[in-house]
């Protein structure tokens, strides 16, 4: 059997990596994927923890995270569509209406 | 296997949130006219805050917590949301982004607030703030032809997607080192454990995660650009709704599952505070948009509600609580007068008010006297109570640099007096009255007063 500690490292390694890429990325798309990764990073550490805990309550988290992750997704993309259709635009750097 | 119907009593008032923001959704595709929709809206809001007192208790097995704490921030709830429907009604008129979402999603959002302030458990908390976050990127970008309400929308759902995800990291970390996601047992588990990294680890998590909730520097990054753009009704309602939400979990998380380590996470917001009240009130000073300034003004309050919090006595909480029920009514009141003029997003625009329009100018005067803190307005009661419920927990020091940050911000807010009784006006300044807004207005005002005479109405 695969030991816990193995899982939470590769959680945390994918998490640590969605967080890099979402602050060093500048495409919102990537940026989008990014904020998957790290979800994911977490489904991965709740599964392990409630399969070493021999409880359910993680896989229950588990099933939420991924619905409300959808519909996150959901929205985040069609918040991206309402942009791009006023301003060709899917890069942080030319979204600047606003600064100050 | 049996598995017993559970108790819907305490859950009554969401459930006719939900059900109500549901049926308007239908209503839309009905009406033409989206007026009834804002009164059904209103009438709903007050069915629920008819059913609250009666909502007592716990259920779901003790996910769901509703109790006298989480009672005071439904009320807040249900009078941000009907201030907001007030003041709206005409301006998204005006603005064209009249849906019937509007309202259902308003709905929505209270509810999840509503939820967030009653979990018991990490899962509901997750589930209601995802609710109440979701609803709001949708509202802040509501004027979907319009660039800078799409950017805000934009804005405001990387950085919130962003927190709630650390929000997950840090639950996961505590459900691996407690073998459980409900509060109170987190709490009697880390009553017998103490302090460990991990733990360390997913309180600073979960910290900066609902520091983002109730745009705490530094991670208030997003607040101006998304109150800037987003149409002011959501402004306001963002400005209220969501801070009061995310310190009614901060209360409930830190207060409940982390009471034993409270000497951990005093550390960590003392820090974000004192950060918080700096940054708020120094970049305001510079700001040239009325609802930039209003937005760096509320991650200002924001730093002084977490005074309370700091505090980590019941005093400091409750002081906490009528800050936030105080500043729902004085911001609020303060994004009404923004409405209510035709041109009132630039400070510029208030220059000389006081002479073609003196009772509108007299009204901005009250609320900004109120976000400044002077008496006899509400705004003096809510500092007064948080910088007492802050010294008698020995946190004088604290209290005197949350002091001269308040004296800062008097230049902002006076800024903009002065604007209105001492400089010549440019232009006549076109109003748009409404029946609602004016209702909304004198709700404001008259609660300012009477909170800042009667303190007791709000307190206990």
């Amino acid at each position: 059997m695969v030991p816990l500690n193995w899982y939470i490292g590769l959680s945390s390694v994918i998490f640590m990596i969605g967080v890099v890429g979402f602050l060093i990325r500048r495409n919102i798309i990537v940026m989008l994927m990014s904020i998957e990764l790290m979800l994911n990073a977490v489904n991965i550490s709740l599964v392990a923890f409630s399969h070493y805990l021999q409880d359910l309550r993680g896989q229950i988290l588990v099933f939420f995270v991924i619905t409300v992750a959808a519909s996150e997704a959901a929205i985040g993309l069609a918040i991206l569509v309402a942009l791009y259709k006023n301003k060709a635009a899917v890069h942080t750097n030319e979204i600047t209406e606003m600064k100050g | 296997m049996n598995i017993p119907f559970p108790n819907l009593a305490p859950v009554t008032p969401e459930i006719i949130m939900a059900v109500a923001a549901s049926i308007i959704l239908i209503f839309d595709l009905i009406l033409k006219d989206k007026s009834p929709l804002a009164l059904l809206t209103i009438c709903v809001a007050g069915a629920t805050l008819y059913f609250i007192p009666s909502s007592l208790g716990e259920t779901f097995g003790g996910m769901f917590i509703s109790d006298s704490y989480s009672m005071y921030f439904k009320l807040i709830f249900m009078v941000n949301l009907i201030l907001t429907v007030l003041i709206s009604l005409k301006y998204i008129q005006r603005q064209k982004a009249e849906y019937g979402e509007y309202y259902s999603l308003l709905l929505f959002a209270t509810t999840g607030m509503m939820i967030m302030a009653s979990s018991g458990d990490l899962i509901v908390l997750y589930l209601g703030l995802e609710l109440m976050a979701l609803s709001t990127y949708i509202l802040a970008g509501i004027k979907r032809h319009d660039i800078k309400s799409n950017e805000a929308a934009i804005k405001y759902f990387l950085l919130g997607a962003f927190s709630s995800s650390l929000l997950l990291y840090g639950i996961s970390l505590i459900y691996g080192l407690t073998t459980t996601t409900d509060i109170a047992k987190i709490a009697a588990y880390l009553k017998q454990t103490g302090t460990s990294t991990p733990l360390l680890m997913s309180m600073i998590l979960i910290a900066v995660s609902f520091s983002f909730k109730i745009a705490a520097a530094p991670f208030h990054m997003w607040a101006p650009d998304v109150y800037e753009g987003a149409p002011t009704s959501i402004t306001a309602f963002m400005s209220v709704g969501p801070k009061a939400a995310g310190f009614a979990v901060i209360g409930r998380v830190f207060y409940g599952a982390f009471q034993s380590v409270q000497a951990d996470w005093t550390g960590i917001l003392i820090g974000i505070a004192i950060l918080t009240m700096a940054v708020g009130n120094i970049i305001a000073l510079s700001q040239t948009n009325i609802k930039r300034m209003l937005a760096y003004s509320s991650i200002a309050h924001a730093g002084y509600a977490l005074l309370g919090v700091i505090a980590g006595t019941q005093a400091g909480l409750h002081a906490m609580m009528t800050y936030l029920m105080i500043y729902a009514f004085m911001n609020i009141g303060a994004f009404a007068i923004v409405i209510l003029l035709d041109k009132g997003e630039e400070i510029k625009d208030y220059n000389g008010l006081a002479k073609s329009r003196p009772a509108v100018a007299a009204l901005m005067l009250v609320f900004m006297f109120s976000l400044t803190g002077i008496p006899p307005t509400a705004g003096f009661i809510g500092k007064f109570n948080i910088f007492m419920a802050l010294i008698n927990a020995g946190y004088a020091w604290l209290a005197v640099i949350a002091v001269i940050f308040s004296s800062i911000s008097a230049y902002y807010y006076l800024r903009i007096v002065m604007n209105m009784y001492m400089k010549d006006m440019e232009e006549e300044a076109v109003i748009n009255p409404s029946p609602s807004l004016g209702l909304a207005i004198g709700i404001t005002v008259l609660m300012v007063f009477a909170i800042g005479i009667m303190p007791s109405i709000v307190i206990g």
